[in-house]
């Protein structure tokens, strides 16, 4: 392998941090404090984790395997939560979505043989498929709370004619679900034109046949795909009730 | 006969402000009331009270002799319909808007019946393609009006529905409405400003200042 970064060839990289704090100094952005903040903690926490998953990867045991994927989709949850800002229950709506998106992906990926069910495949192909889900639920909360906001004359005419919560924000939930799954639709059309993704360059950078390295890319997409659609899906269903309260009318 | 309808002591209020004090009325079944009071008053809210799209702060609220918590929400909105203020029509057509009370009931569409009510209302049969976007302001509130009673519901409320029509189509409403009172026993609940409409209304109420009186 020819990967050429060590400590000594960052110390000479984060040179380009002074880049960055350079123009916040000069422009007054106001952002230096930021930047110094935002690079130790990157440092920090990928350390942390580096060496957090050299030693469960040394280790392969199954629980804590499962114990760092369960840690991953917590943390995806409680970030989704986050844009679900007055969706009640969003934390435990977002942790089933994540948990069944991530579940039945990673599931299917290994009955299909694409990954082996080992700690250095099973963690990180997890992250990605959380993540996605993650931002695809945000992005569907966010869709829920201003259509609800914007179409709430529609709803309320749809439950005076005697139309279900569900019946009365099929419209909305079917946008919302649509808007989770946009980006990786989007992304999807464009792979490989616009950026090479994160995966298939890290494969081609450790050396990889990029012939190779494309089938996985292909695998990703198929992933996200399945990921976000699952994702986005369980928790537009889940929180679309909580604009209702217990008389079916909308708060 | 036992009322349809019967409101005792009912209050409204919003965590800053007292909207509705000490309604009582009683709604005999076939009634074709008509309400009108200052704007702001609490007309509207009122019925939407009524219609269960809100609840009461205070008081009970009889249906049929039976507390109106005592139902399933969407089964009473079947039976009390409410007509808003200005609605709007969802889906692209008006054939969207007239399918709908048939789709939440999981029934196919009677395109016969649908084509008659259309007729009743002095509307033509083939505005069913027509975009709704395309409606003028008494087609739109016609159209709307319709969704309401292809199911008949038991009280039909109303909410200033003929409000900048013109006196041809405003006529025709009232026809219509009339009709389904006399022919269907339906009761109708109508909230107006119009002076026209307040002179030949056959039973008065006015609603001041969140306060019920009744007239006449
Ligand atoms: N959800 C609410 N929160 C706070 N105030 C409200 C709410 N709903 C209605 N109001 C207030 O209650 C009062 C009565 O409103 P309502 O719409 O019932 O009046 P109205 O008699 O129908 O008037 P108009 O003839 O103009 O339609 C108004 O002052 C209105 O601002
Ligand atoms: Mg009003």
């Amino acid at each position: 392998m020819n990967l050429a970064v060590n400590n000594q060839s960052l110390f000479w990289a984060a040179f380009l941090v002074l880049v960055a704090l350079a123009i916040s100094l000069w422009q007054k952005l106001g952002l230096d404090r930021d930047i110094v903040i935002g690079v130790l903690r990157a440092i920090v926490q990928l350390f942390a984790v580096g060496y957090l998953l050299k030693y469960l990867f040394r280790l392969n045991n199954v629980f804590l395997t499962f114990a760092m994927v369960a840690f991953i989709i917590f943390n995806a949850a409680w970030n989704a939560k986050k844009r679900g800002a007055g969706i009640a229950n969003a934390l435990p709506i977002s942790f089933l979505a994540i948990f069944v998106s991530t579940g039945v992906t990673l599931g299917v990926l290994i009955l299909a043989g694409a990954i082996r069910f080992i700690p250095s495949q099973i963690i990180p192909i997890s992250g990605m498929i959380a993540s996605n889900s993650m931002v695809a639920i945000g992005l569907a909360y966010r869709n829920l709370n201003r259509q609800f906001h914007d179409q709430r004359q529609g709803v309320l005419e749809r439950l005076a004619l005697g139309a279900n919560p569900l019946d009365a924000s099929i419209a909305i939930v079917r946008e919302s679900i649509r808007t989770g799954m946009a980006p990786t639709i989007d992304s999807a059309k464009t792979v490989g034109l616009v950026s090479l993704p994160g995966m298939m360059s890290g494969l081609i950078f450790a050396g990889v046949d990029p012939v190779r390295a494309i089938k996985y890319q292909i695998m990703v997409t198929f992933m996200l795909l399945s990921a976000t659609s699952l994702g986005s899906i369980i928790a537009c269903y889940l929180a679309y009730r909580s604009f209702y309260n217990a008389q079916l009318q909308l708060k | 006969m036992s009322p349809l309808m019967q409101l005792r002591h009912v209050g409204y209020r919003t965590p800053d402000k007292v909207i509705l004090t000490d309604i009582n009325w009683t709604i005999p079944a076939g009634a074709e009331l008509t309400v009108t009071g200052p704007s702001g008053s609490g007309k509207s809210t009122l019925l939407r009270i009524m219609a269960s799209m809100i609840s009461k702060t205070s008081g009970d609220l009889l249906f049929a002799e039976k507390p109106l918590e005592s139902y399933d929400p969407i089964a009473y909105r079947r039976q009390v319909s409410y007509c808003f203020q200005q609605p709007t029509l969802f889906g692209e057509t008006v054939a969207d808007n007239l399918n709908f009370p048939y789709q939440i009931r999981r029934q196919t569409p009677d395109h016969d019946h649908i084509v008659e009510a259309l007729t009743k209302a002095g509307l033509a049969a083939d505005m069913l393609d027509q975009a709704v976007d395309d409606l003028s302001g008494g087609e739109r509130q016609r159209v709307a009006l319709i969704r309401n009673i292809l199911f008949l519901p038991r009280i039909l409320l109303l909410d200033e529905v003929t409000a900048g029509l013109d006196d041809a189509n405003k006529a025709s409403i009232h026809r219509w409405l009339h009709h389904l009172n006399v022919d269907h026993q339906l009761t109708t609940i109508m909230i107006t400003h119009d002076s026209a409409e307040i002179h030949a209304a056959p039973h008065l109420v006015h609603v001041t200042q969140g306060r019920l009186e009744v007239a006449q």
